[in-house]
């Protein structure tokens, strides 16, 4: 079976990593602004958008497959709830 | 016509000949029986140190160790019994032999991974041992709880480190087998063709996949603990134990459902064969195994009602509990509803089946007791808890391993056992298992704590029963070995087929060559679809 070649353009790869730069700047930045319990969701949801960048382009994860996608997604679930579900016992002490 | 060799008789070069040619294998079905030998030794090593725990306990105070070895001896049992074999019993041995010839494939997708799963399988024994003969042994129990597991001064260290490498081994063939599953099945075999067997295997690695770095990473957080004093877990440092606890059965009880996953399968498989039937409830089964799976996975806090945590958390982990009895039932309800009004044909693989199905059923129910939080204050942490444990673990993955070997040891050594003693062998095991377990939940109802060194008055009689049991269970044990092993002094059986099974593996020799097929199988289009042995075809047609 023939393989092809996923090359990002080098413009795409500069971008990204000045993205995730800007974005490690706004969450030491978002850190030093006391939100009470805002702060932790900022900083979870750039984390994730990070991650997903790096996934995507980086690790290529956009040419992959259904079953390559569905197992990344099913991962992320399964850690979205096992964190979600400790909260039944930490919210509620 | 020359006889197709055997993958016994594997050509190798001169230097790779004898153990050396094992070692380096990259067959799918020497790595099982490597995986076979091993764990025979780590299962058998750890039912003498269950042996000398009940030895120790059939009578009050002192008998034959003192209370630290005692405190080490059921640590041993524990991490040996779990991690060294009911969660890669199934699955490295049998998984690793049958999957890919049941799906109609030559070997697994990642060869060389499996055997590497192998290596580190063995290495983390070889870690279990030294921990053994190094600063003490770890006294701790398998669950390795905090604050005590940071504090003692035993060799926890090594005793976690051998687990952490022992859940990469799983890791590594739970991804194996995903993709193997999913790149790798015959062309001809849909979805909703294959064998039961492999479906459990699936569901499972699943969850070895997304569970096992849970435990992985924690480990690694008590090393660092015990070692940089850093206050994760200890309150003292302004650590939270319970933390702990949550994240060790985040792995650990959906680590129950690898250990049970794979032995359903292995039922699934028997039962229709034995009963020359079309197994009742195909679909469901599916469903009921990946059900198992995720509904598995959200259960892990039904361990720690007693530990502190919120009651809101009791409630909502006590009710999905009661959710994961569904899918299970599913699975009872179909392999009785198979049974009848089938042409039973008893054998001992059939006998160990049937043993497994009351054993596993009452294990489920009395996890119900422990599952409802009310109930659940009253026995946890007593000799309740050890009887549901094992009657589901033994009573269930046990003996669906007893069970495997038997259906399938003419398949992988070409030899038959006999049946008297494999009988004989089944019905020790079996009376001396309920002679040993049923007293232990009447001695948790009349409330005796598990993991004491000593014990009242009143518990005399249980523990003097229980201990009988397991001398019982132990002489069962040994004689169903022996007699697997006599089977080598056998003539050879010249019949691939000799249940009438119609899954892949009873197309091909036994035991099978090299390559598993020649050509393509001829896949069933249901997968277990007895008309042809019932009409007396014995599948002749299919074998390659």
């Amino acid at each position: 079976m023939e393989k092809t070649a996923h090359i990002f353009e080098y413009k795409t790869l500069a971008l990204t990593l000045a993205g995730l730069l800007v974005m490690t700047g706004v969450t030491v930045g978002a850190a030093c602004i006391d939100l009470g319990w805002v702060n932790v969701w900022i900083a979870l949801t750039i984390a994730s958008i990070k991650a997903s960048l790096v996934l995507v382009v980086f690790m290529h994860m956009k040419f992959e497959g259904r079953a390559l996608r569905w197992s990344f997604l099913s991962t992320v679930c399964f850690l979205a709830v096992m964190i979600g579900f400790t909260f039944w016992d930490v919210a509620f002490r | 016509m020359e006889a197709v060799k055997s993958f016994y008789d594997t050509p190798v070069p001169a230097r790779f000949t004898g153990m050396l040619s094992w070692l380096i294998t990259l067959d799918h079905k020497r790595i099982g029986l490597m995986y076979l030998f091993a764990i025979l030794f780590w299962f058998l090593l750890a039912v003498l140190l269950g042996g000398a725990i009940r030895l120790e306990l059939m009578f009050p105070g002192e008998n034959i160790m003192h209370a630290d070895l005692y405190n080490s001896a059921f640590t041993l049992h524990g991490v040996i019994m779990i991690f060294l074999f009911i969660i890669p019993a199934l699955p490295a041995v049998f998984g690793n032999f049958f999957l890919p010839i049941h799906i109609g494939a030559d070997d697994v997708y990642f060869p060389k991974l499996n055997l590497l799963s192998w290596y580190l399988y063995m290495t983390g024994g070889v870690i279990a041992i030294v921990s053994l003969f190094s600063d003490g042994f770890p006294d701790t129990g398998w669950t390795f709880y905090v604050p005590f597991s940071i504090s003692t001064n035993t060799n926890v260290s090594t005793a976690v480190f051998a687990a952490f490498i022992l859940g990469f081994s799983s890791m590594l063939t739970g991804l194996n087998f995903i993709t193997t599953i999913h790149k790798m099945r015959v062309k001809t075999m849909g979805w909703l063709q294959m064998p039961l067997f492999t479906w459990s295997l699936y569901a499972t690695s699943w969850v070895q996949l997304l569970a096992t770095p849970v435990i992985a990473i924690t480990l690694v957080l008590v090393m660092v603990e015990r070692f940089f004093n850093v206050g994760l877990f200890d309150p003292a440092r302004g650590g939270d134990p319970i933390l702990y606890q949550h994240l060790f059965w985040i792995y650990s009880h959906p680590a129950v459902y690898i250990m049970i996953l794979p032995g359903m399968g292995v039922i699934s498989e028997i039962i229709p064969v034995f009963a020359r039937k079309s197994i009742f409830g195909y679909k469901a089964i599916v469903a009921s195994s990946m059900a198992i799976a995720i509904a598995g996975s959200l259960v892990w806090a039904h361990h720690m009602y007693t530990s502190g945590m919120s009651d809101t958390a009791v409630f909502v982990f006590s009710l999905l509990t009661f959710v994961v009895a569904i899918p299970s039932a599913i699975k009872v309800f179909s392999w009785v509803a198979t049974l009848y009004k089938g042409a039973i044909q008893m054998t001992p693989p059939l006998f160990l089946s049937l043993c497994f199905i009351y054993l596993f059923s009452v294990g489920g129910l009395t996890g119900l007791v422990l599952g409802a939080a009310g109930a659940n204050i009253h026995v946890h942490d007593t000799h309740f808890v050890v009887a549901h444990f094992h009657f589901t673990m033994f009573g269930g993955t046990g003996f669906a391993f007893f069970a495997a070997l038997h259906y399938w040891w003419p398949k992988m050594f070409g030899r038959m056992y006999d049946f008297k003693k494999a009988y004989a062998a089944a019905i020790l095991v079996t009376a001396g298992f309920m002679l040993h377990y049923v007293p232990m939940f009447v001695l948790g109802l009349q409330g005796m704590p598990r993991r004491y060194y000593d014990y009242l008055p009143q518990y005399a009689a249980g523990n003097f029963f229980a201990g009988f049991g397991a001398m019982f269970m132990i002489l069962g044990i040994g004689l169903m070995m022996v007699n697997l092993f006599l089977s080598f002094r056998r003539a050879q059986i010249s019949d691939p087929d000799p249940w009438g099974g119609v899954t892949l593996e009873w197309t091909v020799p036994s035991p099978p060559p090299v390559h598993n097929f020649v050509t393509d199988p001829d896949v069933l289009d249901y997968p277990y679809d007895f008309s042809g042995v019932v009409a007396g075809a014995v599948n002749k047609s299919r074998r390659t």
